[in-house]
Parts: C-alpha cells; sequence; structure tokens
C-alpha cells in the first residue's frame, strides 16, 4: 500500500505510478521509443507485487489495443501505452474502442512519424488522430501525467461519457525528463476512483451480444450517441478536475489552463510541455511591459471551443504554437482554434506557429520571436498566416530553380 | 432446453434507447429466415429411427427433440435438405414450395 | 506461472462422449442469416453447444459475424463479441485476461475465426496468443477462401480451386498455391493442443471441443466447413463433402499434443479425388494433369505424416 510521498521521476516513471494506483485489472505492454520505461516500470511492479494485474506481453500495437478491449468487454479496467508508428498501427482498434465505448486509458508518448524516420518529439502521431473519437489530453509535466492517469479513469468510466482517453506526453522531453513529484497514497485514489462498474459488457448472468453491425438505418444515431458522450464529457472534465483538487490539493483549470492572459493583448495557445517554456518567457516579457499572456490548451477533444473564444476575445493578436503540420494546409490546431473563434463571432488575427517537428528544439528566443510576430501581424496581416519556426535553409522563392512561363 | 425466439421489435424513439456503444441482449431475434425456403423438409416419424443426426448436422439448429418426436422450427429453416440428404433412414423427405 | 481454475474431469476418459443424445439441448446460434446448408455455421453451433451457457466467445469480421450480428437481429444466444478481422486471437487474450483478473471461474473463452481471419491478416495475434499459452480455444472454420466478400483467395484457398481473384481461364487454371499448413505452424509454436477436424465427422469434431475444454492452456481446431455457395455445389451436400475430403486424403484428422503428433485416421485405401472435387463448380476446369498433380501432393503428404504421426 502506497502512503503518500515524494519521488523523483520521469514523465514515463510517473505515469507508471499513476497506472498502479488506478488499479487496472489488464495491462497489455508492447515496447515503442519513448515509450518504454512506461511498460518496462509496470514490468517491476508486477514482479515485486506492487501491481496486482493481469500483464500482457502482446506481439503488436494492434494487439495491444486489441486485447484491452477484450478486457475491457468483460468489465475489466485496462491500460496500454505507445507512441507515433505504434499509434499509427493501432488506429483501426482506435475508432473501434471509441465506438464500441470502451473506457481504457492509454498513455501515448508524443514522437514524430515516419518518413523520414524520427524518434524524437512532435504531435503530429496523436493530432492525426483527432477524429478517432478518444478524449485527448496533453500533459505538461510530470506531475500532470500522474495525476491525469487517475482523472482519465474517473472520467473515461463516467457512465455518460463511457469513452477511452489518450494521456499525451512529449516525447523524451517530457517521457524522460526527471521532477520532483508528490505521488498519492492508494487510499486517496481509493477514495476519489471507485471500482469499474458497467453494463457495456459481456455478463456470464446477463448474455449481451457486443461490437455488432448497424444497418444504414440505425449507424448514424450510434453516433450521434458517441458525439454526444464526447460533448456531454467536457462537464465530466471539468467537474472531475475541480474534485481531484479538493481530494489531492491539485487541480489544473479544467479543459484550458490561462496564463496571465486576463488583459493580454498577445495571446500564446499551446499544448503540453512546451507550455512550461512558454510560461518563462511570458514572465520575461511581462516584466518589459508587454501584455502578452498564454492559453494551454489540455484537452483537443472534447474541444474548448467557448473556452478558447471567451478566453482570447479581447485579444489583438493569438498565435497557435503547435508540433504539427498537416501538409499541405495548416496545422491540425491552428484549424480546429479557427473554427472556435469564427463560430463565436471572435476576430483577433490568429497566426499559425509551426515549430518542433521531428525534435527541433523550441527555444525562449523563438517563443519570444512569435510575440513579436504576433505584434507586428496585428499592425500588418500577413497573407501567410502558416509560418514555420526555425528552419535552417532558406526557403524564399527566389532560391527555388522555376520554369519560364512560355518555352518549357 | 432454450433457444432464441422472435420477438418484436420496438424502434427506438429517442437517443438514449439506442444501446450503448453496441451492446445488447445476446439472441434477440426480429426476423424469422423461412421466406428463405424453396423446398421444405417433412419428418416422417414413423420411419425416423431417433438417431438424431439432422438435428446435430443441420445449420440452423431448427430440429428439436419435443415428447412427440422431433420437430422443425419452419420459421427460422432454410431449406437446404442437409437434414433429408444425411437420414440414413430416410424418413425426411423435400417438399416443393416454401409450405 | 499460472494455474488453470477449471475442473478437469470434462474429457476424462472416465465420463461417457458426447453424442447428439447428450449434447446441451439449448441453441446458442439461432436465427443467423447463414447461406442454406453453411458448414461453417454447424461448426459454430455445435461448438456453442459443447461449451454451453458460461462461455465467451469473440468472432472476427467475416461470415459468422456478418451474419450474426446485424443489430437488432443478435443470433448469438450467450456472450458474444465481434473483433476486428485481426484481432480474434488478440480480444480472445484479453477477454481471458480480463476473466481471470476479475475472478470469473468456470467459463471458457472461445474464437471462430474463418480461413482468411486466421492464416493470413489472423496470423499474428494467433501466435501471439499461443506463445503466451493464454487460455482460450481458437476454432478456425475452414471454407477455403474469402467467402463474405465474395470468394476471393486465400493462403487456406487449395491449389486448382478458382476464386474470384484466382480465376481459371485458358492461361491459369486457378489457385497456384498450396494450402499453409496451420497444423503444422502451430504445432511448431509447441501449442498445448492442436487437431484438425471436419463437420463430415462430427463425433470426433465434438470430442476434440471436449478434449480443449480441459486444456490448461491454448487450443488451436482447424475444422473444414464447406461453403456451398463458393463452392458452387448444392447446400445438401456440405456434411456429405466434408467427409468426402477426409476420405479421399485431402484432408486429415489428427491432434498435436504434449509436443507429439497423433493421426486419428489412417485410411488404407483413399476414395477417388476426382469424385469429390467433381462435385464442385470451383474445380470444374481441370484437367486429367491437374487431379494427377493434386493426387501426387496427398500422396507425398500422407507419405510424410505416416511416417511421423502414426
Amino acid at each position: 500500500m502506497t502512503h503518500a510521498h515524494k519521488a523523483f521521476a520521469s514523465g514515463n516513471e510517473a505515469v507508471a505510478m499513476g497506472v498502479r494506483l488506478a488499479r487496472p485489472h489488464v495491462i497489455a505492454a508492447y515496447p515503442i521509443t519513448p515509450q518504454t520505461t512506461v511498460v518496462e516500470r509496470l514490468a517491476e511492479m508486477v514482479e515485486d507485487g506492487s501491481l496486482r494485474c493481469e500483464y500482457l506481453h502482446v506481439e503488436s500495437e494492434h494487439s495491444a489495443l486489441s486485447a484491452a478491449m477484450g478486457a475491457s468487454a468483460v468489465g475489466a479496467r485496462t491500460f496500454t501505452a505507445t507512441s507515433s508508428q505504434g499509434l499509427l498501427y493501432m488506429v483501426e482498434c482506435l475508432h473501434y474502442a471509441s465506438g464500441g465505448r470502451f473506457p481504457i486509458v492509454m498513455m501515448n508518448a508524443n514522437r514524430a512519424l515516419a518518413l523520414p524516420w524520427n524518434i524524437y518529439n512532435d504531435q503530429r502521431d496523436s493530432l492525426s488522430q483527432l477524429d478517432s473519437g478518444w478524449i485527448q489530453i496533453y500533459v505538461e509535466d510530470a506531475q500532470e501525467a500522474l495525476d491525469m492517469i487517475i482523472q482519465a479513469y474517473a472520467i473515461a468510466e463516467h457512465p455518460r461519457v463511457l469513452t477511452p482517453v489518450m494521456v499525451n506526453l512529449d516525447g523524451f522531453v517530457l517521457t524522460h525528463t526527471y521532477e520532483l513529484v508528490d505521488v498519492p497514497s492508494q487510499q486517496s485514489v481509493d477514495e476519489f476512483l471507485p471500482p469499474f462498474q458497467t453494463s457495456n459488457k459481456m455478463d456470464l448472468d446477463a448474455p449481451t451480444n457486443m461490437g455488432f453491425t448497424a444497418t444504414p438505418a440505425d449507424y448514424m444515431e450510434f453516433k450521434y450517441q458517441q458525439h454526444r458522450a464526447m460533448v456531454d464529457a467536457a462537464e465530466v472534465i471539468v467537474n472531475t478536475d475541480r474534485a481531484f483538487g479538493t481530494n489531492f490539493g491539485r487541480n489544473y483549470g479544467g479543459l484550458v489552463d490561462s496564463y496571465r492572459s486576463g488583459d493580454a493583448e498577445f495571446i500564446l495557445l499551446t499544448l503540453g510541455s512546451v507550455t512550461g517554456t512558454a510560461r518563462v518567457v511570458v514572465d520575461q516579457l511581462r516584466a518589459e511591459g508587454h501584455r502578452v499572456g498564454l492559453v494551454k490548451i489540455r484537452y483537443m477533444r472534447p474541444f474548448p471551443a467557448r473556452e478558447l473564444a471567451a478566453l482570447t476575445r479581447r485579444a489583438k493578436a493569438v498565435g497557435v504554437l503547435e508540433k504539427n503540420i498537416s501538409p499541405g494546409y495548416e496545422g491540425t490546431v491552428f484549424t480546429n482554434v479557427n473554427s472556435a473563434l469564427a463560430q463565436a463571432g471572435s476576430s483577433p488575427l490568429v497566426l499559425n506557429f509551426v515549430a518542433g517537428l521531428g525534435g527541433r528544439d523550441i527555444a525562449k528566443a523563438d517563443i519570444a520571436r512569435m510575440f513579436e510576430q504576433l505584434a507586428a501581424g496585428a499592425e500588418n496581416p500577413p497573407d501567410e498566416r502558416v509560418i514555420f519556426v526555425t528552419l535552417q535553409v532558406a526557403v524564399a522563392p527566389e532560391a527555388l530553380v522555376r520554369y519560364a512561363d512560355e518555352g518549357l | 432446453m432454450t433457444r432464441p425466439k422472435l420477438q418484436p421489435f420496438l424502434r427506438p424513439k429517442h437517443i438514449d434507447q439506442i444501446p450503448c456503444g453496441t451492446c445488447f441482449n445476446a439472441g434477440h431475434l426480429v426476423d424469422a429466415n423461412a421466406g428463405w425456403r424453396t423446398d421444405t423438409p417433412v419428418l416422417d416419424q414413423s420411419l425416423c429411427t431417433g438417431c438424431l443426426q439432422c438435428y446435430l448436422l443441420c445449420p440452423e439448429g431448427v430440429i428439436f427433440r419435443a415428447e412427440s418426436g422431433l420437430l422443425i422450427d419452419y420459421d427460422f429453416c432454410k431449406g437446404c435438405g442437409i437434414c433429408a440428404h444425411e437420414c440414413k433412414a430416410k424418413a425426411i423427405t423435400m417438399r416443393k414450395g416454401g409450405l | 506461472m499460472r494455474t488453470s481454475s477449471r475442473s478437469t474431469t470434462e474429457g476424462s476418459p472416465a465420463l461417457p462422449p458426447v453424442t447428439a443424445k447428450n449434447l446441451n439441448p439449448s441453441e446458442f446460434f439461432y436465427g443467423h442469416k447463414g447461406c442454406a446448408g453453411c458448414g461453417g455455421s454447424v461448426a459454430v453451433r455445435l461448438a456453442l453447444k459443447v461449451l454451453g451457457e458460461r462461455t465467451f466467445t469473440a468472432v472476427p469480421a467475416g461470415c459468422m459475424s456478418a451474419v450474426g450480428f446485424i443489430y437488432p437481429q443478435l443470433a448469438f444466444g450467450s456472450n458474444a463479441i465481434i473483433s476486428t478481422f485481426p484481432g480474434t486471437a488478440s480480444m480472445l487474450s484479453g477477454i481471458a485476461a480480463g476473466a481471470r483478473a476479475l475472478g470469473l471461474d468456470d467459463c471458457h473463452v472461445v474464437g471462430f475465426a474463418g480461413d482468411g481471419g486466421t492464416a493470413d491478416i489472423g496470423i499474428q495475434a494467433l501466435s501471439g496468443a499461443i506463445d503466451r499459452h493464454d487460455h482460450i480455444i481458437y476454432i478456425c472454420y475452414d471454407n477455403e477462401a474469402y467467402m463474405n466478400t465474395g470468394v476471393q483467395k486465400s493462403g487456406l484457398t487449395p491449389f486448382g480451386a478458382r476464386t474470384s481473384t484466382t480465376p481459371a481461364g485458358q492461361q491459369v487454371r486457378g489457385t497456384l498455391t498450396q494450402k499453409k499448413n496451420m497444423f503444422e505452424i502451430v504445432a511448431a509454436h509447441g501449442i498445448d493442443y492442436a487437431a484438425t477436424a471436419s463437420v463430415g465427422y462430427p463425433q470426433d469434431y465434438l470430442k476434440k471441443i471436449i478434449h480443449a475444454k480441459s486444456v490448461a492452456g491454448t487450443s488451436y481446431i482447424h475444422v473444414f466447413a464447406p461453403c456451398p455457395t463458393g463452392w458452387g455445389a448444392a447446400s445438401d451436400i456440405s456434411i456429405e463433402l466434408a467427409k468426402e475430403v477426409v476420405d479421399c486424403g485431402l484432408w486429415y484428422l489428427a491432434e498435436f499434443e504434449d509436443l507429439k503428433f497423433r493421426l486419428n485416421r489412417n485410411p488404407k485405401e483413399f476414395t477417388s479425388i476426382e469424385n469429390y472435387l467433381g462435385k464442385q463448380a470451383r474445380f470444374r476446369h481441370l484437367l486429367p494433369e491437374d487431379f494427377q498433380a493434386i493426387a501426387a501432393q496427398r500422396d507425398q503428404h500422407w507419405q510424410r505424416i505416416r511416417r511421423t504421426w502414426a
């Protein structure tokens, strides 16, 4: 039985500690960098007896989520973890789990997608799966990672939600960096998180058929129901966070967390661990007299459309900083933000800062430059709203070889 | 002996009546398969030796034991003819038509 | 080390064998939309009667799920779930692990996958489940093609068979590859129990399922299941074809247990291959040289298994 204590832990280790406290019945484990230390720590916990659960060494990520669904389908609490290529290998199962309303919690280590191969941090893996029907959380530090694993089960298993939850940690920069975390006692977690109960399962006393086909006459209603549950989850998310604060003394603001944005002229929207760096830059710029702030988007699904519209209503310019691009168009977070602001009739200038792809560092100076670009853009809106930050090569048109209009 | 029975299906009128996450009662039948038949098996009890091979080998499970002998659930018989073909006593014949 | 919490008295020599007379009279696969004469349905129906009420079943995308689970017509009378196409064995592993973690005692976890869902897209998950000795019964109903999607060639389509992706024409006469040897593939994993079976020998099939119930580990049963629709055969001869395929030596009844093979039936003489193949339109294009090739392949196979398994 764990008593409340402090631990010096990496993001991954914090996840493992949170999982142990949540008492899963079944863990399905397949390794992929930089998630590996999660499943390794969990294996050690099973070995030393501090974690009592069934630990399946599965043979692929598709099997990991498939096994988790099988366990969930008989009423077991389940956990798995993955990253990038592994997340994509299980995409069929992502949709299966959300449509099947299995409240699985999965940790994803945000990592760049091949090709080219790159094991370092960016967010294209999870952001490319926003439509898969999973609740998606992006955590900033190891403490939040630990806490959100516990909150994730409470949210996922809530009868009005019954939706799987993906907890995202930036690969290496958060999964493998160390900080001091408060580990709650097992008893306090048991009080907060009741045992998993559901009627969405196979039951020896009341047999069911699951995973069935719905014809064109019925399928849309199932999808509406699923969509509606995710929309309604927003309220459960806020209440769960508040209750977590009451029980553990820490809460995170619900769907978003704002920092010095109340009177800010220029606001940066961030996802994940870069928020920590951005907070420091906000403080530096504020000390110089600039009215800047940030809003950390904690949940990409359900999307905090109203919250973001309200928080940016009085800003002159808003920057969306994401480690993501949808090739040929813009960053996905940018698309989501613009839709929210447009629907709210809100019209600050919005710029997309595409940074950090493939583990490219994002320095404080880079973030300070983003605020400068917001200020400049508020005066003279640029034609190009999508800005790739920190490219090391010239990309101006003059550098390209062009064919003449006539002749070739 | 139990088997799923036909029951009337009340179409959901409100979203809350849609089964959550594709989970519903096992053995819930709303539609008979009788209309599939072009030929219908008929069992002559006087020839039946009670070997039960027809019961064993029916893909639908529609042949069942009752006190009066073997009966066929014609709601779900598709008329495949396996029972008639396999019956060594020639107690089952396939009659033309869905009867 | 995990031990089975299940009673092992079932399948022990002291009990009488299960026959049509003492088989569980309840029906657990009923009202489905399978084709008339479907061999796969016989395999599923009989296995579920043997396994009884306390069973969790997983069925992948394929014939048995497509015909059994069309909301609101749900044909499985006991607990059943459709898995993803590649994920039957992995879902079964998860069900077994969840049941064990929840202390659900004395229940069976069984899957019914087709030949495509087993030998092709499902083989990775099956391999993993066997490797882990997960406490499941995996039944492959082999109708020798991707039938549910319109009779396309699978890894278990036999040499010479016409399918929609191996048409028989002037240049090429149907399938050119042999059936993947799934029985020996699972045996090579050191599986706890494996068997080949046929709906044409139902008593043998029932006996093997009963034995699988008592295995404290992974069981694999490969049951031959004719498809009148895909094979171009009359719907009333499915059981007859399933018997003839064994009698002519193109299929065999065997078991693998304790790392040893056991041939259950060793015919002194085989019946006619032409007679068996001739009842199916999918083989109508075969020439005498094809029959000779098929017979030669059969003889070569039987020479090897007679030498080592009998």
